[in-house]
């Protein structure tokens, strides 16, 4: 029901968007990093902190802070936050707010696969998984000794089993292969959200779309920068890339066969509104395009906003948190080494 | 204080125009701050100026020292979190603080909370090996019995297929063959089974059990058995539902991934014997184990109660002090340094009277702390409004709440709260006349009053701190609605001739209770109030409506005409003369030849007993004002007075809307002109206003907006002035709900029950009468009356003169709430 969501979404909706727009008020500004950037000690971020909506999070913390403390609680709040709305969602917002967490369930997943592979602790590795891409059966992963077993396993009760179907093989896991199932498992993710949000309709669509496909041309960018020099065939590179976005399918070809950066740098460039992001930066670097790509998506988060009656928000809630949780880490990690002069190179400001 | 201000011939009105304030500069030495700052905050009359607003929070001076309070803040939060956990309740803070140090208040805390952590973290270990072993007896118990009858069942299995195979060895020997060979492997190389005994988490164990049969591909055999009450986990310490498990499994591959699994579901393993001897052994050791460490527990449990204590005792005292340096300290980050780094810069403002305080404060202060300089207080000139600051006791203090919910008076602008005092409890009254709801509510309000002291102290509930806070006002409503009660002679709905018996009585035996009709006078006039000889008759409500609804626009116009008439004390207390000739007269002839007018008609009509319709008269006022007025006319000459209120009304409009955009316009180009010529001999003082008040010469003037906000300020009152005198209606509407609902409440419930000569029944009339006089109508009603008579006030009274747009003095003081949230 394009342009009709007005009328009935706040039957459900409404309480939880105002939540969210709630919540995106406290987020940090430009003014706040300013302060912290001045920073001094670890103890001088917790002071500033504790004016804004960490400070509850934080306050009981004993003096000696870590950089793991700080993110451990940031991320605590938004994962906080997180809950409150998914036990106020109804369908199909809360299926909606359930794929925002698909993401790091792969991530756990590879983390722990990754991690039992080199023999670590699985204990301690529970521990520097993302708490949003917590499932119940999440350690046994170490069990597994290859890919079917893997889903034989574990993940056919999690949600995601069904992007399990293109990465069954029983070759033993090793790096290569748990990277190519990472972004194998990526590829069917953006694509199923991708294919509910238009199955929702209406503005959700629209922008969602927009983000989604933002998010797979990313990928599919940092997938070919990745996988220049290593044995990875173009067919298989190809094969890695989400079908959908705005470089599909011909930008796709092109980007298949990329041997450098700066091939991929003049596919990019066919594209509006990538050209922005590659003129920053000079020919043949590759440092800088992260925090390039993570403002690009910090714009389109922010704009988000803009819009009322529709999903997005909750997704561009939860990534700006990320964000920010990342700016915080980053600056907290500066303070902590002395690297002041480093601060600015990573942080991305979002208002 | 009032004399120096009072005016000459008025009394002192302290509640009448806000505190005078000056604008303070202190001059404070270095190593005297700190005191001078805790000394102006146990006097609580100085507000400080944040001078460092362009800094954040950590660059500021005593960033550290507010760390180190935050820090301490921090154990100190520990200390109540495990106190509240132990169930020790902290003494309450009996005599006035003595003196501590910060210092050593802050060494204290850190032993303790080093203490108190030792003792935790020995406490946890202790009851961790406890919950383990605790577990362990569990699993002894629980698969001690599973082995036990597993091995029942089992022999009487083998007992019953043996005593089969017997009977049909000799008929089918070639049938099964297979089974006896299979019998005949199973007895003489039995494969070994190993297995594994432990907990794990109920809610877990369903995907416990699953994941253990995929992983071996269903070549285990698993048992669990459910342990009734909760255990508490040795780990994480809390408790947790769980069953023991028994999981039977063969080769060492199955043993590794089982082993894997059970660490992944956090699921403990203990070594279990199949021999029942040896089981019974372990029990008794645990057992003993168990109540050892049970002792030793208690123990570490009992020291800790007494560390608790001896924290519980002086825990107030800590956190007072603690929250009061924190308080000093943020103020002092708001002083500006000297160039010098020797003294702190403070501005602030403070009431005039309270100069001398200040100033010994500072004195004391700098005695105190052995400074070689004293502190420099000095007044400074500013065009900044200054605070609002009334000086209330406990029973003005609600009042003052009330006008200051609409909005904080503008300095020194006349307070409505003065006549909010009577005239607030009395318009509510007025809808609540009622003498028995007034009584019971006077009641309530007294227990709140008699034990103020008990309950200030302590915290009450949301609703209950709502009426607490305003339990004068309730008692100043409460005794309103009872004069008020009396007047509508009214008790819970039912007349009393308590001054006098009632001046009528029945001609003859004929006369029915429904009418008047043959009603004599036979006694002088009821004294006060309502003749109770109304109740009840037919013509009771036309004629308490006509009363009340007179009486409602009798008090509306002179509560409005009093509203406008401070708007003259405000125009001449600002000096204001535009004010007086062009707002002040022409809205008061504006209302008063309508209203006022009205008003007098209504009292004409009262006195003379005239059937005058007033309705007609004043309708035909303004449609036909040349028309005879007939049977409606009230006095000789109505028509040419008449015609003279209706051209002053009409011309008052014009009076209210030109001119004082006009005069406003002229006043600013005069003062315009007048300051680019003059500036030749000015004053160092003018300069010094200038430059410390900022943009002085340079206000904004747009004559249009002026002129718009005139219009727009004329049309609200031209309108206003029906629109408000309507809403006044009001009041006669809410007095007769009130005593409709509470006549249907005593006739409907009380007396239909009492009909009906059954005690079963009365009683519960009674209940429903009690309940529904209680709740609807002293709560429910008292609410909406209360609501009422506040718009009443904000809207029909206040916006006759009241800005409302100053901000309230908050002076730094160490009063804390009870339960200041940081």
């Amino acid at each position: 029901m394009y342009g009709f969501e007005a009328l009935t979404f706040n039957i459900h909706g409404g309480y939880l968007e105002a939540i969210v727009r709630g919540h995106r008020a406290g987020l940090l500004t430009t003014a706040d990093y300013n302060n912290l950037c001045q920073c001094e000690n670890l103890d001088d971020i917790k002071m500033h902190l504790s004016a804004t909506k960490y400070g509850s999070y934080l306050q009981n913390e004993p003096s000696p802070l870590h950089t793991t403390t700080i993110v451990e609680k940031c991320t605590l709040k938004l994962v906080d936050d997180y809950k409150h709305m998914l036990c106020q969602a109804t369908e199909p917002m809360s299926t909606f707010l359930e794929y925002i967490r698909y993401g790091h369930m792969i991530d756990n997943v590879v983390l722990i696969v990754t991690g039992t592979l080199h023999e670590r602790d699985v204990q301690e590795l529970l521990e520097k998984c993302h708490p949003l891409g917590m499932f119940d059966s999440i350690a046994t992963l170490a069990v597994a000794q290859n890919m079917r077993e893997l889903y034989r396993l574990v993940l056919v009760d999690t949600p995601l089993a069904p992007y399990f179907s293109e990465c069954l093989t029983s070759e033993d896991l090793d790096d290569m292969n748990i990277e190519i199932m990472r972004n194998t498992l990526y590829k069917a993710y953006l694509e199923d959200f991708y294919k509910f949000c238009q199955k929702l309709g209406g503005a959700t669509s629209e922008i969602m779309s927009d983000l989604l496909a933002f998010e797979a041309d990313r990928r599919a960018v940092n997938i070919t920068i990745n996988s220049i020099g290593t044995e990875l065939t173009r067919e298989d590179r190809k094969k890695l890339y989400s079908n959908f976005g705005l470089l599909y399918p011909y930008g796709h070809e092109e980007l298949a066969i990329c041997e450098d950066i700066d091939q991929v740098r003049g596919v990019m460039e066919k594209y509006p509104p990538y050209q922005a992001i590659f003129s920053k930066m000079s020919y043949g670097e590759s440092q800088m395009l992260d925090k390039a790509f993570y403002e690009e998506e910090v714009r389109r988060l922010c704009l988000a906003f803009e819009q009322q009656f529709h999903y997005a928000v909750f997704f561009a809630y939860m990534r700006l948190r990320e964000q920010e949780i990342r700016n915080l880490m980053w600056i907290s990690e500066c303070v902590a080494q002395n690297q002041k002069s480093r601060i600015h190179d990573s942080v991305v400001y979002m208002f | 204080m009032g004399e120096s201000r009072g005016g000459g011939c008025c009394p002192p009105m302290d509640l009448m125009r806000s505190e005078t304030m000056q604008l303070v500069q202190l001059i404070v030495p270095m190593e005297s701050a700190h005191l001078t700052v805790s000394y102006l905050g146990d006097l609580g009359l100085v507000q400080f100026k944040d001078l460092n607003s362009e800094k954040s929070p950590f660059q500021r001076t005593y960033a550290a020292q507010i760390k180190r309070c935050g820090e301490m803040a921090r154990k100190i939060r520990f200390f109540k979190d495990q106190m509240s956990k132990a169930g020790v309740i902290p003494k309450e803070l009996l005599e006035k603080e003595s003196d501590i140090d910060l210092d050593d208040v802050e060494v204290k805390l850190g032993e303790l909370e080093a203490e108190l952590v030792e003792i935790n973290a020995n406490n946890d270990k202790l009851q961790r090996s406890y919950n383990e072993l605790m577990e362990y007896k569990l699993v002894l118990q629980k698969a001690g019995e599973f082995f036990s009858s597993a091995h029942r069942s089992a022999t009487a299995q083998q007992r019953e297929i043996e005593s089969e195979d017997s009977q049909q060895a000799g008929d089918d020997l070639l049938e099964s063959p297979l089974l006896q060979e299979e019998k005949s492997i199973d007895s003489s190389k039995q494969v070994k089974l190993g297995f594994l005994t432990g907990l794990v988490p109920r809610e877990k164990s369903m995907v416990f059990e699953r994941i253990l049969f995929r992983a071996t591909r269903g070549n285990i055999f698993i048992r669990q058995t459910v342990i009734e009450e909760p255990v508490i986990d040795p780990s994480s310490g809390e408790k947790a539902e769980k069953n023991v498990f028994v999981v039977f499994y063969s080769g060492e591959r199955a043993k590794s991934k089982i082993l894997k699994i059970c660490e992944a579901f956090g699921a403990n393993r203990y070594p279990f014997s199949e021999d029942l001897g040896k089981q019974a052994q372990m029990i008794t050791e645990v057992s003993g184990r168990l109540s050892e460490l049970k002792t030793t527990i208690d123990a570490g449990l009992g020291h800790r109660d007494i560390l608790l204590q001896t924290i519980g005792d002086k825990f107030e005292l800590w956190n007072l002090k603690v929250r009061k340096e924190k308080a000093i300290y943020h103020t002092l980050n708001m002083l500006s340094l000297d160039v010098t780094k020797k003294c702190l810069v403070a501005e602030g403002w403070s009431p005039v009277f309270a100069s001398n305080e200040i100033q010994d404060a500072l004195q004391r202060a700098a005695f105190d702390s052995n400074s070689q300089v004293g502190s420099i207080f000095q007044v400074l000139r500013t065009k900044e409004s200054p605070p609002t600051y009334f000086r209330t006791n406990k029973f003005t203090s609600a009042i003052q709440e009330i006008v200051d919910a609409y909005g904080v008076a503008k300095y020194q602008e006349a307070n409505p709260g003065v006549f909010t005092i009577v005239t607030f409890p009395f318009l509510f009254a007025v809808m609540f006349g009622d003498w028995g709801h007034g009584i019971c509510i006077l009641l309530a309000t007294m227990y709140l009053i008699l034990r103020e002291k008990k309950l200030s102290s302590q915290k009450l509930g949301d609703i209950m701190e709502m009426a607490f806070g305003g339990r004068y006002v309730i008692l100043m409503m409460s005794l309103f609605s009872i004069y008020t009660g009396l007047i509508y002679n009214e008790f819970f709905s039912i007349p009393y001739p308590l001054f006098a018996p009632s001046a009528y009585d029945c001609r003859d035996a004929s006369c029915s209770e429904a009418t008047t009709i043959g009603l004599i006078k036979v006694r002088d006039t009821y004294p006060f109030g309502l003749d109770p000889v109304w109740h009840g008759t037919r013509s009771e409500l036309p004629f308490l409506n006509s009363l009340k609804m007179k009486m409602s626009i009798l008090l509306g116009v002179s509560q409005m005409n009093l509203g406008i008439i401070m708007s003259y004390f405000n125009a001449r207390f600002f000096k204001s003369s535009v004010n007086i000739w062009f707002q002040f007269i022409p809205q008061m002839i504006f209302l008063n030849s309508l209203f006022g007018y009205l008003s007098v008609l209504i009292i004409i009509k009262w006195c003379t007993g005239s059937q005058a319709d007033l309705y007609h008269v004043m309708i035909y006022m303004f449609l036909s004002p040349t028309d005879e007025l007939g049977e409606n006319q009230l006095f000789p000459h109505q028509k040419t007075v008449q015609l003279v209120l209706l051209f002053l009304a009409l011309v008052s409009v014009p009076c209210m809307l030109l001119p004082k955009p006009f005069i406003l316009k002229k006043q600013h180009e005069a003062r315009h002109q007048g300051q680019s010529y003059a500036p030749l001999d000015e004053t160092d003082e003018s300069l010094h206003v200038e430059t410390t008040g900022g943009s002085h010469g340079h206000e904004e003037f747009e004559f249009s907006e002026i002129f718009v906000h005139q219009l727009i300020h004329t049309i609200e009152f031209v309108l206003g002035a029906v629109s408000n005198t309507a809403s006044y209606l009001r009041l006669w509407a809410l007095s007769l709900a009130h005593s409709e609902l509470s006549s249907v409440f005593y006739e409907k419930v009380l007396l239909l029950a009492w009909g009906y000569n059954n005690v079963l029944i009365l009683i519960l009339g009674i209940m429903v009468f009690i309940f529904a006089t209680v709740g609807v109508l002293l709560v429910m009603e008292t609410l909406s009356a209360f609501l009422h008579a506040l718009r009443l006030h904000w809207v029909e009274f206040q916006n006759k003169f009241y800005e409302g747009d100053g901000y309230k003095f908050a002076p730094f003081t160490f009063i804390f709430t009870a339960n200041e949230d940081e």
